[in-house]
């Protein structure tokens, strides 16, 4: 796969502090990696120094093979930049400031028109076009820095917390947005939600410290949970005492009862790498259980998440 | 200089998206017909001239050319836009020339709608145009000049107050630093040649040399030179602050 977009050795100092370091990756077309990390992990610092907002200490970034530093007017051409907080001209109106990017884009008369019309169309924005950005709403306000970034049809698109602030509703529709548009580009977002990872991204990257701790996709990024591949058993019986009989069974480490919104439970924590739904049912079946719920646990973002950014911290 | 012209077209018509323009403009001209008239005595001089009308024009300048030029990147600092801006597909220079072209265009603008002080001079008299044409020239530099300090010192700062007050201060002192006011402080202890070049610096000399119909080219290049040096400063002071 051939990547558009590749960092290599970035690395930001401010002062004595290093607020990026070392931060090497490739992305390609069709990808959407989800750059994840606590607040001042150094995400929003990486995603400026890609898009040539601020020149990087050390290293830098490659644009479908255009060198950030050396050639940046021609890698900006490339690149959809949704900066943090979506940032507007306040006294513009979307249709005016949509009109501005693409004509410092290159595009004139209908072929701007089109452009505009697609982006507005794709982020539905029809009925605020003509009210000074200032009056919008968060949600719209962020989809009118969406439609900014979407205009040229980029290769590279870099989204900066896409759906901070939007409602469900909002962070539905700019889900499937990014979704519809990630077969053609390679997409970096940056969120700390981790079910958006979830939800749209192909791979992970996590940061903190400024540094790259993980890199992989949202599937074995959950697998390493001390959860990945654990038992839910809920028993239509509370009554029943099934911990010991399930501590028994074989690769079974744990059985902690657990209370949560869908009601009294057991999580059965396998060693790490080994399968226990079968061992789980088979006893479920010979003990003659009733049982109310039975699912496989994936492991937990959230969980990992924590370990590994605590860990650096 | 295709990018620099469609920023500079956004950058003019931001400015009349707000009242900003229409205060400005109606400040400006009220005040420059007061200043003429009340205090330069235009009708009571008994000639037919602008100079009443040009000499104030470094005083009015000096308050409202920093209301100009405070938010031309403090403002982008402050909303983010910024980074919107600076990752478009254009350079540093576009960007630094079509805000600052665009503001000066503006104050062109309120400049030329002085037009009525030089109908009324033509009616009373027959003054010599070839002098007032060279005093709006040499205001218009002046303005640039101002506007290029103000824009320099507005990437300094988030704050659009701070680059006014900064501004206003900086151009105080390129006003006066000919006059008594600063040559006394230097005075007795700094050698003539200080003296000398700090005057040269002053705005006053040499927009005071233009509007009494001494046109030398130095003085212009003057202008030209300070708005040169500043520009300069400006993009190298956005590249250095536009991260904090």
């Amino acid at each position: 796969m051939e990547a558009k977009i590749e960092v290599r050795h970035l690395t930001k100092r401010f002062g004595p502090i290093t607020a990026v370091n070392d931060v090497t990756f490739a992305v390609g077309r069709g990808e959407v990696l989800g750059f994840l990390g606590p607040n001042g992990a150094g995400k929003s610092t990486t995603m400026k120094m890609i898009t040539g907002f601020l020149a990087p200490t050390r290293g830098t970034a490659v644009i479908c093979g255009l060198d950030m530093i050396d050639q940046p007017l021609e890698a900006k051409r490339h690149v959809g930049y949704l900066p943090e907080g979506a940032p507007g001209y306040p006294d513009m109106t979307p249709s005016g400031f949509l009109a501005f990017v693409a004509r410092i884009r290159g595009f004139d008369g209908a072929e701007a028109k089109r452009r505009i019309a697609l982006a507005v169309e794709r982020t539905t924005l029809a009925s605020v076009l003509e009210q000074p950005i200032e009056t919008l709403s968060k949600g719209f306000k962020r989809r009118v820095g969406l439609a900014q970034a979407l205009l040229h049809d980029p290769e590279v698109l870099i989204l900066d917390e896409p759906t901070d602030g939007l409602d469900p509703n909002q962070k539905h529709e700019v889900r499937n947005l990014i979704t519809t548009l990630a077969p053609e580009k390679a997409i970096v977002i940056s969120t700390h939600i981790l079910e958006e990872v979830d939800a749209v991204c192909s791979r992970a990257i996590v940061i903190a410290g400024g540094r790259v701790l993980i890199d992989d996709t949202p599937g074995r990024f959950a697998a390493r949970s001390r959860l990945h591949n654990s038992v839910r058993l809920m028993l239509a019986d509370p009554a029943i005492d099934a911990r010991t009989a399930l501590l028994r069974l074989p690769g079974v480490v744990a059985v902690e009862p657990i209370e949560d919104g869908e009601g009294r439970a057991f999580l059965v924590v396998p060693q790490e790498g080994r399968a226990i739904i079968a061992e789980v049912t088979d006893l479920v079946r010979t003990a003659g259980w009733p049982v109310a719920a039975l699912r496989v646990e994936r492991g937990r973002l959230d969980d990992v998440f924590r370990d590994i950014t605590a860990k650096a911290a | 200089m295709r990018s620099t012209f469609i920023i500079f077209q956004r950058e003019l018509a931001s400015y009349f998206a707000t009242p900003l323009a229409y205060i400005f403009i109606v400040i400006f001209l009220v005040m420059a017909g007061t200043f003429a008239f009340f205090i330069g005595n235009f009708f009571n001089r008994g000639q037919a001239d602008l100079q009443p009308f040009f000499q104030f024009h470094p005083w009015l300048y000096l308050v409202l050319i920093p209301a100009l030029s405070m938010r031309l990147w403090a403002e982008e600092r402050k909303t983010g836009t910024i980074e919107l801006f600076l990752t478009l597909p254009i350079s540093m220079t576009q960007a630094v020339l079509g805000k600052f072209f665009a503001a000066w265009a503006f104050a062109g603008i309120a400049l030329i709608l002085t037009f009525p002080f030089w109908i009324t001079v033509n009616i009373l008299g027959s003054p010599d145009n070839g002098v007032i044409l060279a005093s709006y020239i040499g205001s218009f530099l002046m303005a640039g000049a101002y506007l290029a300090i103000g824009g320099a010192l507005s990437a300094l700062t988030k704050s659009q107050i701070i680059a006014f007050v900064v501004t206003a201060a900086v151009c105080f002192f390129f006003t006066v630093s000919g006059s008594s006011i600063v040559l006394s402080f230097v005075n007795g202890w700094a050698p003539q040649g200080l003296l000398n070049d700090l005057a040269f610096f002053s705005f006053l000399t040499h927009f005071n040399a233009i509007i009494r119909g001494v046109i030398d080219l130095r003085d212009l290049v003057f202008f030209i030179s300070v708005m040169a040096f500043c520009l300069f400063a400006n993009a190298v002071l956005v590249d250095l602050k536009k991260a904090d």
